[in-house]
């Protein structure tokens, strides 16, 4: 056993030399895996897993690094409206066609992709004031390409009982969209056989579509606060912007145009704002009883789209006698919509200049219970099983749904499932 | 005023001058030195959550970078 775990440590060791550049001396690694389901009711499935590796040196330095491989499937919604007959959309690529059933959410079940994500951290103290932190971070799936950096200075204050930090990051995303990117608010060109031929479908698809390649910019700024407040109670208080610049459309979403009776007479492709400013409040508080670990936390955020949101999570972390825990874990979320959010267009009036359908930016509300049982071993090894359900139920923003639309669900709830276990050595 | 800026202000000031008072000895930090007291106890698992809810949520961050990095938002 101890032999087939120092074999399985040195393979791992030799993956993460071999991402950085074998520059490291090989002692006391230390591994933290997991491997997650996600699975929703009809919907998208995922399943990631991860493999963290940290090396701590004399000095206090701490060299960290994740490799995590995720793989989606599954439909999502596509934000066009249900209809009381089947309808038939334009796959991405404009190779096929996919269909929606009468009464039933729209759903693009062309959605697969598997992406591969590598980022490396390095945190040392400076002195005994000040600590640093750097790190990069890369990840790739087929349409997506994302290079971040990221770098934070630490100072501790009041016998290291409080902790100011201020934190720096860019990122880099290009996109490139499975049959190139939609001009906003273009109408989908569905071949319905109304088309000459292959080529006269091909022209009018074309025409839907922008330049090759998109990408966007991301500057996150963190003021952090850690306070000690007694032998048994620890705080933190973060306040954060964010600032994002360029390609923030979602290339697969659609909005429908339906008339006054309800009847979606054209698809468009969404359009999002080219820039998007974000700010939040997060704070967090641990409180560590005889036998127990509360861990509450808040978050706040706003933004130039509209949308502010609470978060409210709970993590209670029960101690027993033979280094196992049970872990009841609880998350309320509740987010405003987007200015730009509406369920569908209505034909005959002009067009917004941004428009979306996509409830993830509409008003919502989340919920999450879950439960983690873990159980520490010896040499510092330790596993645990994590069960949890989240709920997220879209709302109506008072917008009166004409015709056929009236007896549609216009905001259908999605349920998932998450299962995750974790083992470190 | 925005409602940030003040909280801003007023982490500045507890910084500065309330925090002074509050904390331990060096010897008493027995609990708090413990794994699961660390603040990002549980790393993966908040790691694994934020891809979730980054992914089906309109917004993220706050607890750290809210970053770029992934296609399905």
């Amino acid at each position: 056993m101890q032999l087939d775990q120092a074999k399985a440590k040195s393979v791992l060791f030799a993956a993460s030399c071999a991402l950085l550049g074998g520059q490291v001396q090989a002692q006391d690694w230390n591994f933290d895996t997991a491997v997650m389901y996600y699975g929703e009711t009809d919907r998208v499935t995922a399943l990631e897993g991860v493999v963290k590796a940290k090396k701590t040196y004399a000095n206090g330095g701490e060299l960290n690094t994740k490799v995590v491989v995720d793989s989606l499937t599954g439909a999502s919604a596509s934000g066009a409206v249900p209809q009381n007959s089947p309808q038939t959309y334009t796959t991405p690529s404009g190779n096929g066609q996919y269909q929606a059933p009468a009464n039933q959410t729209p759903l693009d079940d062309t959605f697969k992709d598997t992406r591969v994500q590598v980022a490396g951290q390095w945190s040392a103290p400076i002195n005994d004031e000040y600590l640093y932190s750097v790190g990069s971070n890369f990840s790739k799936e087929y349409d997506y390409m994302s290079l971040g950096f990221s770098g934070v200075l630490g100072r501790y204050l009041n016998n290291k009982n409080t902790t100011l930090s201020l934190g720096l990051s860019y990122a880099f995303d290009s996109v490139d969209s499975v049959g190139g990117q939609p001009i906003g608010l273009s109408s989908m060109v569905v071949n319905d056989g109304a088309f000459a031929n292959e080529a006269a479908y091909r022209t009018a698809f074309n025409a839907t579509r922008q330049g090759d390649g998109e990408s966007k910019n991301t500057v996150d700024l963190i003021v952090g606060l850690t306070q000690v407040m007694s032998r048994r109670w620890i705080t933190q208080f973060n306040v954060s912007v964010s600032e994002v610049d360029g390609y923030l459309t979602d290339p697969y979403k659609l909005i429908s145009v339906v008339d006054t009776t309800g009847t979606a007479n054209s698809q468009l492709y969404e359009n999002r704002p080219d820039t998007r400013s974000k700010q939040a409040f997060f704070a967090q508080s641990k409180y560590h009883f005889e036998q127990s670990i509360l861990d509450l936390s808040y978050r706040f955020t706003t933004d130039d789209w509209g949308i502010q949101s609470h978060t409210l999570e709970s993590r209670y972390r029960y101690l027993f006698a033979n280094n196992s825990y049970l872990e009841p874990h609880v998350r309320v979320y509740q987010q405003s919509e987007a200015d730009f959010y509406q369920p569908f267009l209505n034909d005959g009036t002009p067009l917004p200049r941004f428009a979306s359908a996509d409830y993830r930016i509409g008003k919502l509300n989340a919920y999450t219970i879950g439960l983690k049982y873990g159980k520490k071993l010896e040499n510092d090894r330790e596993y645990g099983v994590r069960l949890e359900y989240y709920n997220q139920a879209p709302q109506d923003i008072g917008i009166t749904a004409p015709g056929q639309l009236a007896s549609q669900e216009l905001y259908p709830s999605v349920d998932a499932l998450i299962l995750q276990v974790d083992y470190k050595f | 005023m925005k409602p940030l800026l003040k909280i801003c202000i007023v982490l500045s000031l507890v910084a500065a001058s309330g925090c002074s008072s509050l904390g331990v000895q060096p010897w008493e930090r027995d609990l708090l030195a413990k794994d699961e007291m660390a603040l990002d106890a549980g790393a993966t698992d908040l790691s694994l959550d934020d891809h979730i809810y980054f992914s089906k949520e309109g917004t993220s961050g706050g607890r750290g970078f809210a970053g770029g990095g992934c296609g399905c938002n």
